[in-house]
Order: C-alpha cells, then sequence, then structure tokens
C-alpha cells in the first residue's frame, strides 16, 4: 500500500503485489493458489531490502550498532505477532521455519517428556499431512496411539465428531483451524473447552485461517497455536509457534546450538527461558522482519475486512461454480473460508489445472497434502481454488470462462 | 489470444481425449505373470500394469487398471496397445523414443526412431504435445515407468514419479 491511500482489497490491492502484474501465456494472471501460499507485497520486500541494506547483523550477539539495531527490529517483530494473535506476552512467540517445524517442534518436545506409551492424540481426518506424520513418527518412538475423529460427507467436523473420540486416555488434541483441503472452519474454540473439560491441552494448526480472518489465541483458549509467513503475504522459511507461557516453560529445549544458552561448560548446560530456548542457531532474521512487515501491511487493511471480502468471493464463486452441471464442489461445510474444491465429471483436477493455467488462471489440483480427506470422500484429488485478500469476482468470471473452455475441450 | 483452443489441442487431440475417456485393455488380466503397481503421488495417478510374458520374453497380452488424468490413462492405453509380440529390448527401445519426444530431446529421438515401425512411431507421437507442458511429462511417462518395473526381474514392482 503506498502512503496516504486507504487499505483496501480486490483490484485496488493488487497493485501493492508486483508479482500480480503479469500475463501468462497470454492472459493477466488470475492467482487462486493463495491456499499453497501467498504473493508478497511490496512493503514486505522492500522491508527486507532495506533491512538487508542498512540495518543487518546477528542479533543477540554484538555491542556494535548494526547487531543492536538487527536485535531490535526482530524482537519487535515479536511483539506485532503478539499483538497479531492477541497473545498475553510476547515471549510466548517462538519463530520456527513454518508451520510444519511448529507442530514437529511440540511433538518432539512436548510430547517426547509428557507422553507415555498408550496416551492417545487425538486429531481429525481433514488434518495436513504436516498435523499427521509428526504424530506417527511419535508413534514410533513411544507408542502412542493416534485416535482420528470422523468428519462428515460434507467435510465438516460436528463438535459431536470430536466428543465421542475423546478418552479417557487423550493426552493432546491436535487440529486444523480451516481444512486446507476444503475450507472447512473447525469449531476450534468448542473443542478446546470440550478437551480443557478434561485437562487436554490443545494445539491448532492455524495455517489456512490467520491470512483470512481475526485470530484471538485467548478468546480460542489454545495451548499452541502454529502458522506460517508464507500464506500470509510474508516470506518463506519463517513461522510461529504460540504456546502458553506455562506450557512452554516445562518443555525441554528443541534444537542445540547457540542463542538457546545461558551457559555452557562441560559439566552443565543452562538453557535460555523460552522463547530462545526453541531459536537454537542463527535464524532466519530478515525473514522476520518480512513477516512483521506482512502482519502490518494485513492489519492496516482489517482482518474483518479481508474475512468479509473473501467471504463475498467465496459465495459468488460457489454460486457461479454450482451453475456448472458437470461440477460438484467438495467439502460443503455450512462454515467455510476462502477455499473452495471441486471435481468435474469428465475431465480429471489435473487435466483442469493445465487448461486453466494455459488461460493465466493458478490453481491447484491433486491431493492438497491431505490424502485422507480424498480417500474417505472417495476422489484421488481435486481441483482447489483458494482466495486472498487481492483477488476479484471478475477474476472468478475469468475462471467461470476457463472452466467453459474444459467442458469444450472434454465434451 | 484465440489460439488458445488450438494451443491445447495440440496436448488434448481426440485421439487421447478418445483413449482417455475409454481406455482399451482396461482389464485385470488374472494369469499374469508380470505386474507392477506405478503411483504418481503429487496428483494421485495410480496404476497397474499387468503382462503375459511367454518363454522366449515376448509379451502375449498387456493390460492395466487405475485411475488417472486424461494424460496418463490415455498414455497406458496406447502403450498397452503396442506391446503385444515386443521383447524387453524392443520395449526399451520405444521408451527412449517416447521419452526423447515428450521431453523435446531430437538427439534422443534421432538416434532411436530409426528401430522403430512406422506404426508405432505414429501411435508414440499422438502424445508428444506433452513436450510444451514439463509438469505433465510424468504422466505421459507414468505407464511407461511402470512397465519398465514390471519387466525388471528385480524391479520394484512398484514406481513412484515426482
Amino acid at each position: 500500500m503506498k502512503k496516504n491511500e486507504s487499505p483496501h482489497v480486490g483490484k485496488l490491492a493488487a497493485a501493492d503485489f508486483p508479482a500480480l502484474n503479469q500475463q501468462i501465456h497470454g492472459y493477466p494472471l488470475v492467482y487462486f493458489d493463495n491456499g499453497a501460499s501467498a504473493q508478497k507485497p511490496c512493503v514486505v520486500l522492500e522491508a527486507m531490502q532495506r533491512f538487508y541494506e542498512s540495518d543487518y547483523a546477528n542479533i543477540h550477539r554484538g555491542v556494535h550498532e548494526l547487531s543492536m539495531r538487527a536485535t531490535d527490529q526482530y524482537e519487535a517483530v515479536r511483539e506485532t505477532v503478539r499483538q497479531f494473535i492477541n497473545a498475553r506476552h510476547a515471549d510466548e512467540i517462538v519463530f520456527t521455519k513454518g508451520a510444519t517445524e511448529a507442530i514437529n517442534l511440540v511433538a518432539a518436545t512436548w510430547g517426547r517428556k509428557f507422553l507415555k506409551p498408550g496416551d492417545e492424540v487425538l486429531i481429525t481426518e481433514l488434518e495436513h499431512h504436516s498435523n499427521i506424520v509428526p504424530w506417527q513418527l511419535l508413534q514410533e518412538q513411544i507408542g502412542l496411539v493416534l485416535r482420528v475423529a470422523p468428519i462428515t460427507p460434507e467435510g465438516d467436523v460436528p463438535l459431536e465428531s470430536v466428543r465421542a473420540a475423546l478418552s479417557p486416555r487423550t493426552k493432546l488434541v491436535s487440529v486444523a483451524h480451516v481444512s486446507n483441503a476444503l475450507g472447512t472452519v473447525l469449531p476450534v474454540r468448542e473443542i478446546a473447552q470440550l478437551a480443557h473439560a478434561q485437562n487436554v491441552p490443545v494445539l491448532i494448526d492455524g495455517c489456512q485461517a490467520v491470512s483470512h480472518m481475526p485470530v484471538d489465541v485467548q478468546s480460542l483458549d489454545a495451548d499452541f497455536y502454529a502458522f506460517s509467513a508464507h500464506k500470509l503475504y510474508g516470506p518463506t522459511g519463517i513461522g510461529v509457534l504460540y504456546g502458553k507461557q506455562e506450557i512452554l516453560k516445562t518443555m525441554p529445549p528443541y534444537q542445540g546450538g547457540g542463542d538457546m544458552i545461558d551457559s555452557v561448560s562441560f559439566k552443565e548446560t543452562i538453557y535460555k527461558p523460552p522463547p530462545y530456548r526453541f531459536e537454537a542457531g542463527t535464524p532466519p532474521i530478515a525473514e522476520v522482519i518480512g513477516l512483521g512487515a506482512a502482519i502490518e501491511y494485513v492489519r492496516a487493511i482489517g482482518m474483518d475486512v479481508i474475512a468479509q471480502h473473501e467471504a463475498s468471493l467465496l459465495a459468488y464463486a460457489t454460486e457461479r461454480l454450482c451453475a456448472f452441471n458437470d461440477l460438484r464442489i467438495v467439502g460443503t461445510a455450512p462454515n467455510k473460508a476462502s477455499i473452495m474444491s471441486f471435481v468435474m465429471e469428465r475431465a480429471h483436477p489435473h487435466d483442469i489445472g493445465t487448461i486453466l493455467d494455459r488461460q493465466g488462471i493458478a490453481i491447484r489440483a491433486g491431493h492438497h497434502c491431505a490424502q485422507p480427506v480424498m480417500e474417505v470422500m472417495d476422489i484421488p484429488a481435486t481441483a482447489r481454488v483458494s482466495f486472498g485478500l487481492y483477488n476479484t469476482t471478475e477474476e472468478i468470471d475469468a475462471l467461470v470462462r476457463g472452466l467453459e473452455k474444459v467442458q469444450e475441450i472434454f465434451g | 489470444m484465440n489460439d488458445i483452443t488450438d494451443d491445447l489441442r495440440d496436448l488434448y487431440q481426440d485421439l487421447i481425449l478418445d483413449h482417455g475417456k475409454n481406455p482399451r485393455n482396461f482389464r485385470a488380466i488374472p494369469e499374469a505373470n508380470c505386474e507392477a503397481l506405478g503411483h504418481n503421488p503429487l496428483c494421485g495417478d495410480k496404476l497397474v500394469l499387468y503382462l503375459t510374458v511367454d518363454d522366449n520374453g515376448l509379451i502375449e497380452d498387456a493390460a492395466f487398471q487405475g485411475s488417472g488424468c486424461a494424460i496418463s490413462m490415455a498414455s497406458a492405453s496406447m502403450m498397452t496397445e503396442i506391446l503385444k509380440g515386443k521383447n524387453a529390448a524392443e520395449v526399451q527401445k520405444l521408451f527412449d523414443y517416447f521419452y526423447g519426444l515428450c521431453t523435446d530431446h531430437i538427439e534422443d529421438i534421432a538416434a532411436t526412431e530409426k528401430n522403430l515401425s512406422d506404426d508405432d512411431i505414429a501411435r508414440l507421437q499422438a502424445l508428444s504435445g506433452v513436450k510444451h507442458y514439463p509438469v505433465r511429462v510424468k504422466c505421459a511417462t507414468l505407464p511407461w515407468r511402470t512397465l519398465q518395473s514390471a519387466l525388471d526381474p528385480h524391479g520394484a514392482r512398484k514406481v513412484a514419479t515426482e
């Protein structure tokens, strides 16, 4: 966003994103693959460039001016993230390389310390592989039991389904906030209440939520909340693990190395308190600066404004695509956000993806790293359209024309 | 801009669409003595290839079952049509030629073309439009990689392409 302009979404916002201003195969780019990763606004690119050009040095180390500037800016982003998700304290914000690492961190530290053979971790059928495989690894290592709450044919997760899967042996509930394959918004606050009623902590994978709706970790009462910067218009290689202070304090370090210790000797090494305990080695400093700029960008627009814009895009797209008699929307839960998966009778998702690409429209085709969902829905793959703050209804019209071309070719 | 359909038709020719929609030899062979599973984990294409190979190493029958995009299904269908009566060495030549076509390696095409019949060349060329769609090459070659695995006595019987 340029200075002195009011914040905006849709076409006006698209001007803030240099990558969107290009032609693909002779057509203006329509970027509908935001669920995989979002494009970056100028302010993010400029913040990283400016940081490298004038303030770059390693953090938490030097007495020199640049190191102090870098450290101040890095730690300021921790506060920016705290405000963004309304955490109580800045030291509840751990920087990781992404949501995947954030979940793996919880599994490797909290999980190994507190989970015993026979203990149950409860997930749902619609989880992304990154909220399945870390627990399967622990399953092999310590013999925990992975319980899976089923979804409905519409792709919804009724509270009853979670309630029925909870047992006296449940030690952690780990669920997506928004399904990356179907767009279902899960009742995470109510799930947390259920779990807390029997003293079970809750991890929420917020990857597909933070860029689309206001998130308040205190109001959700999440014990852990994970997300990546790159889906939030920020850089790759950086993400966040939020953890309640009292829980983070009980967790052993994740990786060993520099910057996570108070003192090291061959007799005894003393670890720093959270969050530094979990940030061994030189972190991706410029990426943290970029994440800070991305959060400032979306906050200036307003997460509620973004949510409203994307809800109207989703409603419009649902209406337009329902008019195709050979197209079926996969995932029709009443509460959905920004994602629409579909299949067509005669064309495979991969062929749909290729034909749309030739018309400049970028979508995702495949299982979306959520193979169990595909199995439940009894389909090998879907075509997925996922919206961002810069998308427009005109682009949905282009999608409709693109799908008509699919029909034309596949008869 | 209105040549978009022509451009796409280069890949999605009628012959390909027909094989994709009505794949030939789409069945199991219960008495098959060679079998392999091919899987493209990225897009979910999956097929099982069945072969009966006689004592002289000639392919007597070839069939497949599975699901996937039009390109992988058409490629599998057309492949089973040209395999009958071929041995492993001939299959390798067909594959080398086909792979050259898909990846637009002109030298490989020239080097392998002379060993093949005109009929086989014409059939394989139908899918050559895939060379303009690099991410789809793996769809076209999945059945062939599965075939190589089925014929390899030390093969894994399971192939995955990326």
